[in-house]
């Protein structure tokens, strides 16, 4: 294995990695508010099809990127009227979301666009470019004639969608909301103990819904990515289990930002190395691909059996807050 | 105490959230420009309007009864055994395991066999979650989500590397041997008109016999009623001497063993071999199913009619109004979910303040002073809630 096999396979982690880390981070803030989120999946399948419509139809990916994070929102929105106000059960409705969204997107991808569920592909406008930074080659010939210095900077660093480099700002940019703002500090408070924001005179429910709309920008973030930059339109189930990897993520990181950086980019190296080879030869031992496959559901379990470290997640998590009178 | 009687709670409020869940799916169809109204009358039609049509609901129903008691069994012990996929899945592992390692001589005991062993492979792919959650608290929803997809890989490794028929590209396993094949409705109840297409099968009475165990066991025996008072409230139970691992691990591994027997109906009855996602969403269905029936047995076989019905007839909805897709039923299925899980104090709340208002006055004098006349309900539904499981 050559030194730009190497590159071009981490290459490929950073794009794969990139809507999970945008759906970890969603994950992040609402349930650190204290609502849990297995609705990350059907957000993403929502803000994907509605992103890839709107951007085929006006021909502008940005309208495309705003009309999916719109869906994701209104989902969100729902998330939080069923499990905040009227104080059901947060579970059931991210299932009931997750269920929503792929029976939605198909049917309206039917009636819009009569190809089996599917939108046309995008092209020009209609798709994120990649972005190649000043100075780098973004040919596969020009990348191989470099120094290995420029091979790192032309094939890894330059040459992917402006969506992943908003992604990776937003690590950074969650560590400091989180720990460094006021808002930040209410929020992890009111996934801890909410009762003691309330007597704080700080609201519980403004809280909590402000963060899971949050979680719907991110959730729409990342499924305008996979429709829009990573491939070129919408099909059916195209989230494929992402915001459930997400959301393993997100425990395997501990629901810390930076850790989740670490997580999505290992889950996304699983999946790079299991899209390349279909089996991997180890000495003696062939692991087959559907084992990489499988690998971070697995981790996740480990995590959670406390085998490896001990994964606590915030304590007031999947609790409806009743207000005392 | 009770601001409702009990009637309204078990038939009016889950009714009221399926005609909600009806009416928004109904504007859906409208939005996109079809009439509601002949749908719904194609999606009647298709699943009850002939034999052809009740021996696809029914086929449907069988699943949903099987993986709607599984996470009714779960809810009792206010476990969300949201893994009804993953066990299904193995379940039907434990099947083709059975019925093409030994050559049976007749159905009846293959039939026993199949039951055994989609109920034990069931149980053995619930047990590692429940054990996790009695012993190192880990989250059952999220271990029993895990647990789905790590099912579905080692279900394409097994067929494509093992169960697969040499020569063959496709994911499947052999077929089972004749002797192993179940009855289906063309044959034991052919003089009803069941045509040999439909895939109708005598899992179907396996799956009655199911709802009887499942509600002789709750509301009739020692265990079912340490299930239920753990359900209600863990601490009290445990002050009465009930071990928490305990029944934690047993309504799991029934709930997973019920589950898995799913794939008696799908492998053996209809497939007859073992085929890449043969669940088809069954075990997310049987939440819904859970839900709507209040984790009652009866209440779960007319859910599981109800999203048979829809199943069938979703499926003819795409023949006669090409304009709707086939998805459409899981956007009823979704809103379902929605009105009978989620949104359930939405409608709860305010049919309380309604009753609370027809209350005559002498009873809400009595009210101050409770007779306590009621004994434990059997209705009683279990409110799920994850803190409960989160410890």
């Amino acid at each position: 294995m050559d030194f730009l096999t190497i590159l071009q396979i981490l290459d490929s982690t950073v794009r794969l990695a990139t809507p999970l880390l945008l759906a970890c981070l969603a994950g992040l803030y609402s349930e650190r508010a204290g609502v849990f989120d297995i609705g990350l999946e059907g957000k993403i399948l929502a803000s994907a099809f509605f992103s890839a419509a709107v951007a085929f139809t006006s021909g502008w990916v940005w309208i495309g990127l705003l009309a999916g994070i719109g869906a994701s929102m209104v989902l969100a929105a729902l998330h939080g009227v069923a499990s905040i106000t009227f104080r059901g059960n947060q579970l059931i409705s991210g299932v009931a979301i997750n269920f929503l969204a792929a029976g939605l997107t198909v049917v309206i991808a039917q009636t819009w666009f009569r190809q089996g569920g599917r939108t046309p592909a995008l092209s020009g406008d209609g798709r994120f470019e990649n972005v190649v930074l000043p100075g780098a080659e973004s040919t596969i010939r020009g990348i191989a004639q470099q120094g290995p210095l420029g091979q790192v900077y032309s094939e890894l660093i330059s040459g992917h969608s402006i969506l992943v480099y908003i992604a990776l700002a937003i690590v950074p940019l969650t560590w400091w909301v989180l720990y460094r703002t006021r808002f930040g500090l209410r929020l992890r408070a009111v996934g801890e103990n909410p009762a003691a924001v309330d007597t704080a005179g700080v609201s519980v429910v403004a809280l909590r819904f402000s963060a899971v709309l949050i979680a719907g920008v991110l959730c729409g973030l990342a499924g305008a990515y996979l429709s829009t930059a990573l491939s070129a339109g919408f099909v059916r189930d195209m989230s494929a289990g992402r915001g459930f990897i997400a959301l393993a993520a997100l425990i395997f990181a501990k629901w810390r930002p930076w850790y989740a950086l670490s997580a999505c980019l290992l889950f996304g190296f699983f999946d790079a190395v299991g899209n390349r080879y279909q089996n991997i030869q180890l000495g003696e031992i062939v692991v087959p691909v559907q084992f990489m496959q499988a690998l971070p559901y697995i981790l996740v379990v480990i995590v959670l059996a406390g085998l490896v470290g001990k994964a606590i997640p915030p304590r007031a998590g999947g609790e409806p807050y009743v207000k005392e009178r | 105490m009770d601001k409702m009687p009990k009637w309204a709670d078990v038939l009016l409020i889950p009714l009221i959230s399926v005609v909600l869940a009806l009416l928004v799916s109904g504007l859906v169809v409208a939005l996109i420009g079809e009439s509601p109204v002949r749908a719904m009358e194609v999606m009647v039609r298709g699943a009850f309007g002939s034999a052809y049509g009740w021996g696809y609901t029914l086929y449907y129903a069988t699943n949903f009864i099987f993986t709607g008691l599984a996470v009714a069994v779960a809810f009792h012990a206010r476990m969300f055994n949201i893994g009804g996929e993953g066990q299904a899945a193995i379940g039907g592992l434990g099947v083709a395991v059975i019925l093409l390692g030994v050559a049976w001589p007749h159905w009846t005991i293959a039939l026993l066999a199949a039951i055994a062993f989609s109920a034990l492979f069931g149980a053995a792919w619930a047990a590692i979650p429940a054990y996790l959650q009695a012993k190192r608290g880990s989250h059952i929803v999220i271990t029993t989500i895990m647990f789905n997809y790590i099912a579905a890989s080692l279900l394409v490794y097994l067929l494509v590397n093992v169960f697969r028929v040499p020569g063959s590209m496709a994911p499947e396993s052999g077929r089972f041997a004749e002797p192993a094949h179940l009855p289906s409705a063309s044959d034991f109840a052919g003089f009803l008109g069941f045509p040999a297409s439909a895939p109708l099968n005598i899992s179907f009475f396996i799956a009655l016999l199911a709802c009887v165990f499942v509600w002789v066991l709750i509301w009739r025996t020692r265990l079912g009623y340490e299930i239920r008072s753990f359900g209600h409230s863990e601490t009290a139970a445990v002050y009465a001497g009930i071990n928490p691992t305990r029944i934690i691990m047993i309504s799991m591994l029934i709930s997973g063993g019920l589950a898995g027997m799913m794939a008696i109906n799908v492998v053996m009855g209809e497939a007859e071999r073992l085929v890449l996602d043969f669940v088809e969403g069954a075990g997310f269905v049987g939440i819904a199913v859970a839900l709507m029936g209040r984790s009652h047995p009866v209440g779960v076989v007319l859910a599981a009619l109800l999203f048979g019905a829809l199943y069938q007839g979703g499926a003819e909805l795409q023949f006669e109004m090409p304009a709707i897709s086939r998805e459409m039923v899981v956007v009823i299925q979704a809103l379902v979910i929605l009105f009978t899980g989620a949104l359930d104090n939405m409608v709860r709340m305010p049919m309380e303040r309604l009753f609370l208002a027809l209350r005559p006055r002498g009873a809400v004098g009595a009210e101050a002073n409770p007779v306590p006349t009621s004994p434990v309900e059997p209705h009683e539904p279990p409110k799920v809630d994850p803190q409960g499981s989160d410890r």
